[in-house]
């Protein structure tokens, strides 16, 4: 009988990532400072390469969320950005609004068009939820393409007080002596990078919260989840809703940046989720790290190789296929599988406290 | 009743998979089900804690009726059960694949499950495990995930699918031990299962289905003992 209480009792403990991620934590803020202090010395191609890369990346980890954990493959992400950059003409043009002010409340009406968007294309399951998705999102075009004082069919331009309205321009031109184009550019630069810091926090938190426990678990085994309790519906609601909120405020931003809209352009499959889609499948779907690998990738690729005008697409294909065949995890899965690498951690750790033995009869 | 089961059809067009199932648990109740492949065992089990709809009659579950209860709530609502093939979240360590089931089917925070979670994975002989990936498992510590999983959220009634198969004779005997042990804690057991030396060994009742009928029901020993059953007992081994 005092079998039991001699019996060691053990405390367990949960810990979140391990001190590793307080070096990796150091590194990343080095980089974002890097990043932030770049436009001092790079030039101007540079830095409009980087805002492509940062919305792309952006855009991409947006879409992973909802792919790769959520179980949500979407062809129409481009409902959103759209829906963002429009907003952003809308509010700017007609509402006389300040383009930054602009950017987040795109963000909140995004999230509400995403509502009503996901009571219907939430019905639908697989390959169907697939095509639904992008059919919404050509309703989404034909319908911008109606409103005539955003242009109609031909879109429309931002007037130059606009895009030169953005507090810190005035600022840079005088401090970098620039023109102002290349001050707006570095102004959008630093909007561009403090979005995708915000999407790679974003996600990183949902990832480390309860709802990511969740998500690792509909990733790997739906059913599964939903018969340990987890509500299935909600957090994809959630997701949906919560993604298309970025994925919004990513479109205002990417045409602040262009400074003229079209509804073939701003719709467009190819560019908004396509080249998405590339990317978080050659990085790795389902990682944090997967999506930064592939969007470095897909840039040098567009940098170095789009001159070749439809060798290129062809190429982009190709890498695509062989990496789907070959690397089904991705270029991060292959170097992360052997050694364990994780940029962003989120594991939960069980630790043993320590073993406190019930004395007995000293 | 813990669990109560009456007058349960379900019919796939013209096959009928359960036909006027009777069946209760009361609390703390270990109840075992034997029956050839095909026989509707899963079935049940999947009208009970799963998605599927009955045809007619009705699943009380602590005087609750559960018609159009969803899965998460039938789980929350103190249903745990395991798979005949286990479905472990593989790129979730063994603990998180706890976490899950004890933090959502609980209602609780990380924090306050770790404990249990650990005393669990302990009883289960998964701690030296516990921080392994889950895909990285054998098949036995498979089986316990399933169990430890389950346990997790803390149910009042635990459904076991063929837990026994595919083990040596010491694995079963290891896991008849770890099932008692659950029992002692209150918790009624429905287990299904070809492996009947390892079923009776724990149960209190057996019950025995054939064509989505139950033929038979009662005491273990004296049910394996009618000739009926015999037959299909020796079906089972063979």
């Amino acid at each position: 009988m005092d079998d039991a209480a001699a019996r060691p009792v053990q405390t367990f403990r949960i810990e979140t990532a391990g001190g590793a991620s307080r070096i990796a934590a150091s590194i990343a803020l080095l980089i974002v400072l890097v990043l932030a202090l770049l436009p001092m010395f790079a030039g101007r191609t540079l830095i409009q390469d980087l805002i492509f890369l940062f919305y792309m990346l952006a855009l991409a980890q947006c879409w992973n969320l909802l792919a790769g954990y959520a179980g949500l493959i979407s062809v129409g992400q481009q409902a959103f950005v759209g829906l963002g950059g429009y907003l952003l003409f809308a509010l700017t043009l007609i509402g006389g609004l300040n383009p930054l002010l602009a950017i987040p409340i795109a963000g909140v009406v995004s999230a509400l068009f995403a509502l009503p968007t996901a009571l219907i294309v939430f019905r639908l399951r697989g390959a169907y939820f697939a095509i639904g998705t992008w059919v919404v999102a050509e309703v989404y075009r034909l319908v911008f393409a109606q409103i005539k004082p955003l242009g109609g069919g031909t879109g429309t331009s931002l007037t130059p007080t606009i895009t030169s309205s953005v507090p810190g321009i005035e600022w840079v031109k005088t401090l970098l002596d620039l023109r102002t184009p290349a001050a707006r550019d570095i102004v959008s630069y630093w909007v561009a990078l403090a979005l995708v810091v915000a999407t790679l926090a974003a996600v990183y938190f949902i990832l480390r919260s309860r709802r990511g426990l969740a998500l690792g678990a509909i990733r790997d085994h739906e059913a599964a989840a939903a018969g340990l309790g987890v509500d299935i519906y909600r957090i994809k609601l959630a997701v949906y809703v919560a993604t298309a909120a970025m994925t919004g405020m990513i479109g205002a931003l990417i045409y602040l940046q262009k400074a003229r809209i079209s509804p073939d352009a701003a719709f467009s499959v190819l560019d908004w989720t396509a080249y998405v889609i590339f990317i978080v499948v050659i990085g790795g779907i389902g990682t944090m790290e997967g999506p930064v690998v592939g969007a470095i990738i897909f840039y040098l690729m567009q940098r170095y190789l789009a001159d070749f005008g439809a060798y290129y697409l062809i190429l982009l294909g190709t890498l695509g296929i062989l990496v789907m065949l070959f690397a089904p995890k991705g270029l991060w899965g292959l170097v992360a599988e052997r050694h364990g690498l994780t940029l962003f951690p989120t594991r939960r750790r069980l630790v043993i406290e320590a073993d406190k033995r019930v004395q007995l009869n000293p | 009743m813990l669990l109560e089961v009456a007058g349960l059809k379900k019919s796939f067009g013209s096959i009928v998979v359960a036909d006027d199932l009777d069946l209760v648990v009361a609390p703390g109740e270990a109840v075992g089900i034997i029956g050839p492949n095909g026989a509707g065992k899963t079935t049940l089990f999947n009208l009970i804690a799963g998605g599927l709809t009955p045809t007619a009659g009705h699943i009380r579950f602590d005087g609750r009726d559960l018609l159009g209860v969803a899965l998460p709530a039938r789980c929350r609502a103190g249903i745990g059960r395991t798979h005949q093939i286990p479905q472990p979240f593989e790129k979730l360590t063994v603990f998180e694949n706890l976490l899950v089931g004890a933090v959502y089917g609980r209602h609780q925070s990380e924090r306050e499950v770790a404990q249990s979670c650990g005393e669990i994975l302990e009883r289960l002989g998964l701690l030296r495990r516990a921080n392994a990936l889950a895909g990285s498992l054998t098949l036995l510590e498979r089986k316990r995930l399933e169990m430890a999983r389950a346990l997790a959220t803390a149910p009042r009634l635990l459904l076991l699918d063929e837990i026994a198969g595919g083990l040596t004779e010491g694995e079963c005997t290891e896991l008849v031990a770890t099932i008692r042990e659950i029992r002692k804690t209150g918790v009624a057991i429905l287990w299904i299962e070809h492996v009947v030396h390892a079923l009776l060994a724990v149960i209190d009742r057996l019950v025995v289905l054939n064509f989505g009928r139950k033929i038979a029901e009662g005491v273990p020993k004296e049910v394996m003992k009618r000739p009926d059953v015999y037959q299909i007992y020796i079906g089972i081994e063979a």
